[in-house]
């Protein structure tokens, strides 16, 4: 089962779990997806020991994907 | 690390130019000439007065621990960047390790545990990832670069290193045009400055860099 996560202040959060075959859970996955990145955060999709991937549409094959706020110099 | 996509952060910071391995070199080396403008003058100095009066001594000292503490403050400055933040509480913080564990290999999540720093080797060198801030240590293992970089908001701080390992692993030198370079110089120097804790770290990113 695919999984959205967002990362936030209870360690993180999962908005969404979804399977290939299942619509209404795909649909409810997409919504939720994009609203979170309507609120500003960016998708992260990691692919593999030292990479990762922002992504800008829900990746239906992905097994995780991690939403993450901006980062910024300190 | 993918270059695939550039980091969206950088469009914060345009006026930047986008930090590849040869601007990070220049930038070194206007650090290194930046310190010894700082220490050649306080020693010149107190050899000039212990030529001219040996008497001034006490002057020439002070000249001399200016010479040895401003490149020390500095230094000072780039090992904050990676000192532990105060805790969220423990579950979330639990939580947040479990997913911070499950981006890293075994080698660097135990290196993590030990640590509060979470390994990862890039083109530019291998980089130590802490809660507020990063350490690059430059291939050769002599130089490390300080990075000041955060995330904002109420996050268990193994979520903010993660937030930062993600944003590195999307974008190195994205990573690096975002951040603040708050050090840059010899190993040696952050090392006396860190936390013992984190100091089997860098010894193990200069072994590998």
């Amino acid at each position: 089962m695919a999984r959205l996560i967002r990362m936030d202040q209870t360690g993180h959060t999962t908005l969404a779990e979804w399977t290939a075959g299942d619509a209404a859970a795909t649909e409810d996955a997409v919504a939720a997806f994009r609203a979170q990145l309507d609120a500003g955060y960016y998708a992260v999709v990691s692919t593999g020991e030292g990479h990762a991937d922002q992504v800008g549409e829900l990746p239906m094959d992905a097994e995780l994907v991690i939403l993450r706020r901006p980062i910024a110099g300190g | 690390m993918s270059t695939a996509r550039v980091l969206p952060e950088t469009a914060a910071v345009y006026w930047r130019p986008r930090l590849d391995a040869a601007r990070l070199r220049r930038r070194g080396r206007g650090w290194t000439l930046s310190t010894l403008a700082h220490t050649i003058p306080f020693l010149a100095t107190a050899a000039l007065l212990m030529a001219l009066e040996p008497l001034s001594f006490p002057v020439a000292a002070i000249a001399v621990v200016h010479a040895w503490g401003i490149p020390a403050l500095y230094a000072n400055r780039g090992a904050n960047v990676v000192r532990p933040r105060p805790r969220a509480d423990c579950g979330p913080e639990r939580t947040a390790l479990g997913l911070l564990g499950d981006l890293l290999g075994h080698e660097a999540r135990e290196l993590h545990a030990r640590t509060g720093l979470a390994p990862e080797r890039g083109r530019l060198g291998v980089w130590l990832v802490g809660e507020a801030g990063a350490l690059l240590v430059r291939p050769g293992g002599r130089r490390v670069d300080c990075w000041c970089v955060k995330v904002d908001g109420d996050l268990p701080s193994a979520d903010r290193t993660a937030h930062l390992l993600l944003a590195l692993r999307e974008d190195e030198e994205g990573f690096a045009t975002v951040a603040n370079l708050a050090f840059s110089g010899a190993v040696w120097r952050l090392r006396r400055r860190l936390p013992p804790a984190m100091r089997p770290a860098l010894q193990t990113a200069r072994a590998c860099a």
